[in-house]
């Protein structure tokens, strides 16, 4: 069943990844361009795209507007699918800096133990104290205006980056943790000693030893990791912390179609139904992961 | 007989599993008299656990099933209703368990948990079940119980929990107790000093002991009978003596012979029954015990009963087909009581 | 006991410490540009960019910079610079009754659902109301929080016109209107909870019921109702409420913007929403280190709770 759910998921992603296809070959339109004044033809009738008192038209399930427009007369199903880009770039993007982060830091504090440990442990605490939203809010909130700007590290304000970084960041306590523990406990068993004795330095140690058996860990992680970034991506986006308009995300699609919600409830259902079966399809393919992997595992990440 | 507590009548207990249907208790049948301690003696697996479990409904669940009966007084525990079950559990028959650890609420003091009983059979304020649980543990040997009362049981050590379970076990004053394997989590030394404890209370309350080990030295300590059991059924049933110096059936001398002795000279290797018991699910007819037994002959394919044998005295019963008289040869092994290897 | 509570007090206080740096290197180091123009919001002139300059002390070394922040964070002078100079600390004062109406509800009602759905999944486990639930919980765990209130809030509240359509009416005025108000918004922050705790409950009590210690009970002649509320219940409860306390952190922090703003209920998270759409650095930066100190607050008596309840835990 978990891998119905995964396949549904890669579905969901190739359809995304092929919007362009869907926006230059079916709906002949982009994901920002507007479309006031249009008009189109559904079911023999011809419809404005956008009424003169500022009403989109609904779902017309043909070619263009296949999901109706917003109220810039904006293609909806387009801008699903490049927001899909948007909100799945994020996601994986994130998932995997927080993996490869957390694989850094749970090696070194784990393996080196002493203040290495002390430090990067600290740093875990604090960054795991910090409320998730309140984090994500504030990087946001305090980025958005003039990009990062970090010893060597330039970023612009409008980049995706910034979401990508600020996700990450946030979630690599919550994977960290449980990897440096792993790493705690695997440094005394009997492989590593023998390692050592060859002469086996820590890199080569960590690399050849450690490493594997943190294999299974991570790739039960990494399912709900996405899932939940793509969550809180939605989340920052919508009160305007995470991706920046005019570039749509499903977060900044929910933003947007919840202002209008009265006149066109299908601006909020369309990216939020989609939003939902990812992450849904996500949490099952986990879940049977786990299940599959370390059916005792306690893992869980708080929202 | 007004003495005999219990009646247990061909007791059988089944579970359904996977692979088939497996038989833990098969055909037990023995009395419990009033003030007597019965031990029950056998390997993992022999049914003396699940047998004693059944006496208090605690094996019922979905995928099991009983036939026979067990009566205590007018009330026949095996097809007792739960309310039933309820009264008679704590209050007329008490047991304690193997692990105190795992089986006390970590969570909970233990003056609660002991009050918890008292005031579930018996109408009594919190203050006197209190003052009541103090008394029990100061009974059952804890120091310092009035404090103590309020402690965790992780609080204690192994033995002192054992007590506090055989003080609460003792709350409601029942005549049967049975002990599951009460000492086997505990060191030696302590050992000694919770069969001190059992005797010491059967002594006072005239309570009957159904002790269920597979300890031989346990057995010797403080047993006035013994029923023997091996894949579910009991094969041997008598005195302390008798079992001890006059065992009539082949595994009791196996179980015997692998005792090792500080008196007398040490064996080559230690001696063991050779084989495994067999699986549950699937075992041999007749006698159980026939694919271990050196001494097998062509009879041995039809289930023996327990019945008395030979001159011995009444209810000293087993359930072999070889002649006493061989019994008596046959069981000599290098000067003592023994089983050779199979051949 | 005590022991312990006082440990984790004291370290709760290093952690505070801790978020109060990470607050301002968030805000002021990590940044490019300006921290002076950031501050001063979308429609300051240069004076007073200049004038908040020298006030934050930006052109002194980091650490006055830190010194100056704090003190205005704590003694209530922060002011919103672009939303015509607002107290900062007085808007969040306004704020807090209605956040907390809105977190305290919702964490009252998820717990009590959770409960009653983990008590009925795990006594009829591997059923199949038990699978449909199960499905039911990950669907919850999903959906965004503000995606479900908004679409509960248009359907129910304005299409039905069963419940209000979004506004606050302050309990002291109106309790009725105030529970009414709030029945929406507690239950879309619900969802979510009620689903992850009801299957965690349901393992909790799965696991416990084959315990020893329950056996014991039985054989102690307790009455089965007993054996499952004092024993089995009570004991797997003990890990459910410690995340409890937790999430509740969380919802302050966190769900609450995103509930508020969809439900107008101008609480403090609607407040920060607000601040960061305009860009309005000063309330954000207050919120979040008042929250951030109110969760780290919140967990640790969380522990000292857990501590309370689980007299095994006192000994870490």
């Amino acid at each position: 069943m978990a891998l119905a759910f995964g396949l549904l998921f890669i579905v969901l992603v190739a359809a995304c990844l092929a919007a362009p296809i869907w926006a230059n070959q079916v709906a002949k339109t982009g994901p920002i361009k507007n479309h006031l004044t249009d008009t189109v033809v559904v079911d023999g009738k011809k419809k404005d795209v956008v009424t003169p008192d500022g009403i989109a038209i609904g779902p017309t399930f043909q070619g263009q507007y296949f999901f109706g427009a917003d109220g810039n007369g904006r293609d909806t199903a387009v801008r699903l699918l490049y927001g899909g880009r948007t909100s799945l770039f994020i996601g994986v993007g994130a998932a995997l800096i927080t993996a490869f982060l957390s694989v850094v830091v749970g090696l070194l504090a784990g393996y080196f133990r002493g203040w290495v440990d002390a430090v990067l442990a600290r740093i875990l605490d604090v960054i795991w104290a910090y409320p998730v939203i309140l984090l994500g809010v504030a990087l946001g909130t305090a980025l958005s205006l003039g990009g990062l700007d970090v010893g060597p590290i330039k970023i612009d304000a409008d980049s995706k980056l910034i979401p990508v970084l600020i996700i990450a960041v946030v979630y690599v306590p919550y994977m960290a943790r449980p990897l440096r523990g792993q790493v705690l406990g695997m440094r005394e068993k009997e492989y590593v000693e023998a390692a050592r004795a060859q002469g086996a330095g820590p890199l080569r140690i960590m690399a050849s030893e450690i490493l594997p058996n943190l294999a299974s860990t991570i790739v039960v992680f990494l399912p709900l990791i996405v899932a939940n970034a793509i969550l809180l991506e939605a989340a920052l986006s919508f009160v305007g912390a995470g991706v920046r308009p005019p570039e749509p995300s499903w977060g900044t699609m929910i933003s947007d179609g919840v202002k209008s919600i009265i006149t066109a409830p299908h601006l909020t259902i369309v990216p939020g139904v989609m939003l939902v079966l990812t992450v849904l399809a996500l949490n099952v393919f986990g879940d049977g992961v786990r299940d599959a992997l370390d059916p005792r595992a306690k893992i869980r990440l708080e929202r | 007989m007004s003495d005999c507590l219990l009646d247990v009548r061909g007791l059988e207990v089944g579970f359904a599993t996977e692979e088939g249907t497996v038989k833990a208790v098969d055909g037990v049948t023995f009395q419990l008299q009033r003030g007597e301690v019965l031990a029950v003696v056998g390997e993992s697996g022999s049914g003396k656990s699940v047998t004693a479990l059944t006496l208090l409904g605690l094996s019922r669940s979905p995928n099991a099933y009983f036939s026979g009966s067990a009566w205590y007084g007018d009330v026949d525990l095996v097809s007792a209703s739960d309310e039933q079950l309820r009264r008679i559990r704590g209050a007329e028959i008490a047991m304690i368990f193997q692990d105190p650890l795992t089986s006390l609420n970590p969570v909970m003091k233990i003056g609660a948990q002991i009050a918890e009983q008292i005031q579930a059979h018996e109408e009594v304020t919190k203050t006197a079940a209190r003052e009541r649980s103090i008394e029990l543990l100061e009974r059952v040997g804890i120091p310092r119980a009035r404090e103590r009362i309020d402690s965790y049981p992780f609080e204690f050590s192994g033995g002192m929990r054992q007590r506090v379970m055989i003080a609460l076990a003792l709350s409601c004053d029942p005549s049967i107790l049975i002990a599951d394997e009460p000492t086997t989590a505990l060191d030696v030394t302590i050992q000694a000093q919770i069969l001190d404890r059992i005797r010491d209370l059967r002594e006072q309350t005239n309570a009957a002991v159904i002790l269920v080990t597979h300890d031989l030295g346990v057995v010797a300590e403080i047993a006035d009978r013994v029923a023997v059991m091996y894949a579910g059924r009991i094969v041997e049933q008598g005195t302390l003596d008798e079992i001890f110096y006059d065992p009539q059936h082949p595994y009791t001398w196996g179980l015997l012979g692998s005792i090792t002795r500080v008196d007398r000279d040490r064996p080559g290797r230690l001696p063991a029954i050779a084989g495994l018991p067999p699986s549950l699910a699937d075992r041999p007819d007749g006698c159980h015990f026939r694919p271990r037994c050196p001494h097998e002959f062509d009879a041995c394919t039809r289930i023996p009963d327990l019945e008395q044998r030979g001159g011995g005295n009444e209810g000293h019963l087993d359930r072999c087909w070889l002649e006493p008289g061989a019994k008596t040869e046959l069981r000599e092994v290098d000067g003592q009581i023994g089983l050779t290897g199979k051949a | 006991m005590l022991r312990f509570a006082l440990r984790r007090l004291v370290s709760m206080i290093f952690v505070l410490f801790a978020i109060s740096v990470l607050t301002f290197v968030i805000f002021t180091v990590i940044p490019g540009g300006d921290p002076a123009v950031r501050l001063a919001g979308r429609n300051a002139d240069n004076a007073q960019i200049a004038s908040i300059r020298k006030d934050f002390g930006f052109d002194k070394p980091a650490y006055v910079q830190y010194g100056r922040l704090m003190e205005k964070v704590f003694t209530g002078e922060l002011e919103s610079y672009s939303t015509g100079r607002l107290n900062v600390f007085d808007e969040i004062v306004k704020g807090i009754p209605r956040t907390l109406s809105l977190a305290i509800g919702a964490a009252i009602m998820w717990m009590l659902f959770a409960v009653a759905l983990g008590l009925f999944t795990a006594m009829r486990a591997g059923r199949a109301s038990d699978r449909v639930l199960t499905v039911l919980a990950l669907v919850g765990v999903s959906m965004p929080v503000f995606w479900v209130g908004a679409l509960m809030n248009y359907y129910l509240g304005f299409r039905a016109g069963l419940f209000p359509n979004g506004g606050y009416v302050p309990l002291t005025e109106d309790p009725i209107q105030w529970l009414y108000h709030l029945i929406l918004p507690w239950t879309a922050l619900s969802l979510l909870f009620i689903g992850v705790y009801s299957r965690i409950l349901r393992s909790n009590i799965l696991d416990t019921i084959n315990d020893d210690y329950v056996r014991t009970a039985r054989a102690k002649g307790l009455s089965e109702r007993r054996v499952l509320v004092k024993h089995v219940l009570r004991n797997s409860m003990i890990p459910i409420v410690t995340l409890w306390g937790l999430d509740f952190g969380a919802v302050l922090g966190g769900g609450a913007i995103l509930t508020e703003t969809v439900f107008d209920l101008q609480g403090v998270g609607q407040f920060a929403a607000e601040s960061i759409e305009s860009l309005d650095q000063p309330p954000v930066i207050a919120i979040t280190i008042f929250g951030a100190f109110f969760i780290v607050l919140l967990n640790a008596i969380v522990d000292i709770v857990y501590a309370a309840l689980d007299p095994r835990i006192r000994l870490t």
